[in-house]
């Protein structure tokens, strides 16, 4: 039920959103796209309760996000980000939803299409882009790269460049959540392509095993790199994979949706130990920037899903339909938004590449002193801390 | 080891002339001794006896016309018609050498005669002893029970099998005072024949045979686990005053006991730990000590439990991972190299990845190919990590306590059959807050004329090694690394730059090993110092193999005898 509390449209003024009559804190009700599906799980509610000041924080967080990403497109085409670039507009909906359920003390990995989910989790833009220069201002020093974002005050622990890793590194996150009897989750997040690796399910039974609070979040945008699910996966329905151990499918564009299944599932895994959460998601990019994402795919395909399940738009869609903006201030917010991002490429482009000393930092914690050598061993050597 | 064919240098001399009739008689004692060893065993001469046999003189020159086949039916027997050397070799009498062949052509024969004339006939002669030593164990029954720690029995338990390394200059024809002709073909005859001879026939550069000439020695301690633990407790005593003995595993026991209990975020996770308290009784009594949170067992997925323990040092915990042995952990390689080593790196020193990696590391006995693999090697390449591997005890404790202690993730290589063995710790190891420095190596024995490095068990064979050398007169400093990486480079190079020549042990495979890594520091720092190249002793480049003798043969051994054309051979 999309029902609003009483309120007459002649009330609302077209100023900032802080002047609303409509207090931000009043809660909102709103039903999700879809019903869950459960596996071996008694399935959530549809109805998810939210405010205005929450709902405008999705819109603007999404679209953020997916300015930020097309601006990535464009630096990478400009040749300024090197190497690998994995985007994550489309599925903007999983980062905000997922933030929006738990707090900076849950811990989020992911593999490399990190860009948003270390925004999500406090990271700043121009540490991201600066990273993506490999600047001296990145968030890892220029020294990661696009697939090695990490936020560890804020609760991200990267950023894996080997598809299916992070899942057991989560599943330790979780076990080291226990074993320090936090009351946290941790939500280790994979794709539909890495949904098959073998240490997934290796994790999995051990954090069965033994009560982890470890959440496995599958963004599936069906398409692991350019294998489409069905060519993948004999059993393409991830949120089943797990057997024993339960799962939720999600409508992964809904961000609502996505908050009321973390929110779920971070109360079942801090009882019963892990869960699976399929999030039904899709990416407009292809894999990364050097795959046009054509060849596996039809351009209707892409075209069609922007139209119907596009996150940013449902969310300007219930923004409207709950008078808490209008088209043009949402507008607005958007300009805003583009301007702070390029703003931010801006500052970032500033900064210098990292000091050639920075070669050698970081290897160890504790150095013992040790020489350490570049590739030519008498120009180029230095003594670790 | 592998096979080298090389030529005389311009000199044409292989043996200074000092030496050349302690050599000529050396190898005399080793044919005698196998002739011996057939006649004890029954069985026939193998083709290494053809081959010793192929460098008689010619007065011998009836085994030439052995074939391998005929010689096969005909159990070799020392003839009575050989004339005898000068040199009566106390072994003779010991039985240890049922003849002796003259094959002294040489001028210097006052030399001769006096030097063997010193060596036989002396009893308090210091080679005797290892030689007694080595009678005495081909005596000896076969050992029992310390199977396992051994790993490389007595040779006489299986006849016909070669026990040495025999090493033979390659003879051109040039050096005037071998007579070769008939040798050298019989020897390449017997090289290129299909009865296999071996990965043990060597030809030695001429450079390397007048470098190390010196240290020509290399004893084979028929050594079975007497001899090595008497050579051992000689060794032994050199370390430290204390009466205090205890084995490896009570050491790393009593390591992992008391750093869990000095810090709250250690745990131990891994294969059969916990209640099946350790699968080599490592983790013996931990569990009913600090229970399952902190002893957890996992089920058998390496790849699994190792992300699980990398994501938990993520998070701050100090985990310890044992993988059951190092073979294990190719199954979980990407999480130690690129979800640990490079963590730390990548994310600028944000995330710090306080982990061990422990296990059993190498070759045991008999566990086969895809159980006895070295793995310092591929770890120590690897910037990001650190890799440990202890001998003694002390070693042991001290480097676990550092490993577990230490901010960055750590590969600690511990050997399986050194766990059993003991080692006398002095009263400071014993104490909770010992540890050792990481990348500094221990010397272990000090020389002046060769330094031998090595690690983890090859430390015990290079002590022993060395104590058979001493008894030449040669001199070798061992080196017990203790640290892959960081590699020691500074001691070994103030060693090398000590002694002058070097010779790296492991085991290993040789290409891409640690003693070519070592090989190249010294080169690239003390080039100037060396006058032999780096001599570099490793595992043989097979996958190992499960039968006794080829295993073996697989791996270094210490040998006992030299022989004129043994040049040397250390190991």
């Amino acid at each position: 039920m999309a029902q609003l509390t009483h309120r007459t449209s002649s009330l609302l003024k077209p100023l900032s959103f802080a002047t609303r009559h409509l207090s931000s804190t009043t809660p909102i009700t709103i039903e999700t796209s879809l019903p869950f599906t459960g596996h071996n799980i008694e399935p959530p509610s549809r109805s998810v309760e939210t405010t205005p000041q929450e709902l405008l924080k999705f819109f603007r967080d999404m679209a953020l996000m997916r300015r930020m990403e097309i601006a990535s497109d464009s630096l990478y085409k400009a040749k300024l980000i090197r190497g690998f670039c994995h985007l994550y507009d489309g599925q903007e909906a999983v980062a905000v939803g997922m933030e929006a359920a738990i707090t900076r003390k849950d811990c989020i990995i992911t593999a490399y299409r990190d860009h948003c989910l270390f925004l999500g989790r406090g990271g700043k833009l121009v540490e991201a882009f600066a990273e993506l220069m490999g600047r001296k201002e990145g968030c890892s020093k220029g020294k990661g790269g696009s697939m090695h974002f990490y936020k560890k005050e804020g609760g991200f622990y990267g950023g894996h460049g080997i598809v299916g890793a992070q899942v057991p590194l989560g599943c330790g996150l979780a076990f080291a959540q226990k074993y320090s009897k936090d009351e946290n989750v941790t939500f280790a997040m994979y794709g539909d392509g890495a949904a098959n690796q073998g240490q997934l399910f290796e994790a999995l039974n051990m954090a069965a095993l033994w009560d982890l609070p470890a959440i496995l979040v599958c963004e599936n945008n069906h398409y692991g790199m350019g294998t489409a699910e069905w060519r993948a996966a004999k059993s393409p329905a991830y949120y089943k994979r797990g057997d024993y151990v339960p799962g939720l499918k999600v409508d992964g564009m809904d961000a609502f949706a996505v908050k009321q299944a973390c929110k779920f599932a971070k109360e079942h895994a801090l009882k019963n130990g892990p869960i699976i959460l399929e999030m039904d998601t899709y990416r407009y990019h292809g894999h990364s920037m050097s795959d046009p994402g054509s060849t596996y795919r039809t351009r209707d395909e892409i075209s069609g899903v922007r139209q119907e399940r596009d996150p940013v738009e449902r969310i300007r869609k219930l923004v409207l339909a709950h008078d808490l903006a209008t088209e043009k201030e949402l507008k607005d917010t958007e300009k805003e938004l583009r301007k702070e991002v390029d703003d931010a490429i801006a500052k970032a482009k500033e900064s210098p590449l990292p000091d050639p000393s920075e070669l050698f930092t970081n290897i160890y914690v504790k150095g013992y002193g040790v020489e350490s050598y570049g590739a030519d061993r008498k120009e180029l050597r230095a003594v670790l801390p | 080891m592998g096979c080298g064919v090389s030529r005389l240098d311009a000199n044409g001399m292989a043996i200074p002339a000092r030496l050349r009739p302690i050599f000529l008689q050396r190898l005399e004692e080793i044919k005698l001794r196998r002739q011996n060893r057939h006649l004890n065993a029954g069985s026939t001469p193998s083709k290494k006896e053809l081959l010793l046999h192929a460098m008689d003189d010619d007065d011998n020159a009836s085994h030439h016309q052995h074939s391998p086949r005929a010689s096969k039916s005909v159990p070799s027997t020392p003839k009575k018609g050989d004339k005898m050397s000068k040199t009566e070799i106390y072994g003779k009498e010991n039985g240890i050498v049922a003849n002796i062949i003259n094959n002294n052509n040489n001028k210097d024969d006052d030399v001769v005669a006096k030097e063997s004339n010193s060596i036989g006939k002396g009893k308090n002669d210091p080679k005797e002893s290892a030689i007694e030593g080595a009678k005495a164990n081909m005596k000896d029954e076969d050992d029992d029970g310390n199977e396992r720690m051994i790993g490389h029995e007595d040779d006489d338990a299986f006849p016909g099998s070669p026990s040495f390394r025999v090493y033979f200059k390659d003879i051109n024809g040039e050096d005037d005072h071998i007579d070769d002709n008939g040798k050298r073909d019989a020897f390449k005859d017997a090289v290129s024949s299909d009865d296999g001879i071996s990965p043990m026939v060597v030809i030695r550069r001429e450079e390397d045979m007048l470098g190390i000439v010196r240290q020509r020695v290399a004893c084979k301690a028929n050594p079975v686990s007497s001899l090595e633990q008497g050579i051992r407790l000689i060794a032994s005593r050199a370390f430290s005053s204390s009466a205090k003995e205890m084995t490896v595993r009570d050491a790393l026991n009593s390591a992992l006991d008391e750093e869990m209990s000095a810090d709250p975020k250690v745990f131990i996770m891994g294969e059969e730990v916990g209640e099946y308290q350790g699968a080599y009784k490592i983790t013996k009594g931990l569990l009913d000590k600090y229970g399952p949170e902190r002893v957890v067992d996992t089920p058998i997925t390496e790849a699994g439990f190792t992300g699980i323990g990398v994501g938990a040092a993520y998070y701050g915990l100090r985990p310890v991972i044992e993988f059951m042995t190092f073979n294990f952990s190719m199954q979980a390689i990407d999480h130690i190299i690129n979800s640990a080593a490079k963590s730390n790196y990548m994310s600028a020193g944000q995330i710090s990845v306080p982990i061990v990696f422990r296990g059993p590391n190498g070759a045991a006995a008999g566990v086969g190919a895809q159980h006895s693999q070295c793995y310092a090697a591929w770890y120590g390449a690897c910037p990001g990590l650190k890799v440990l591997a202890p001998y003694s005890s002390e070693d042991a404790r001290g480097l676990l306590k550092a490993a577990i202690r230490d901010p960055d993730p750590v590969v600690f290589l511990e050997n399986e059959l050194l766990y059993g063995e003991s080692f006398p710790v002095s009263a400071e190891a014993l104490d909770s807050s010992f540890s050792l420095p990481i990348g500094k190596a221990k010397i272990e024995r000090e020389g002046r004329d060769v330094t031998i490095t090595a690690f983890s068990k090859m430390v015990g064979y290079a002590l022993q090694a060395a104590e058979i050398l001493a008894k030449e007169g040669i001199s070798a400093e061992v080196i017990n690394l203790r640290s892959i990486r960081p590699l020691d480079r500074s001691t070994i190079n103030a060693s090398v730059r000590k002694t002058n020549r070097l010779v790296t042990l492991e085991e290993g495979f040789p290409q891409h090993g640690v003693g070519a890594e070592i090989c190249a520091s010294v080169v690239e720092e003390s080039f100037e110092y060396l006058d032999a190249p780096v001599e570099r002793i490793a595992g043989a480049d097979v996958p190992m193999p499960y039968a006794a003798n080829l295993e073996r043969l697989a791996v270094p051994q210490v040998l006992i005898s030299s022989c004129p054309y043994i040049n040397y051979f250390v190991f």
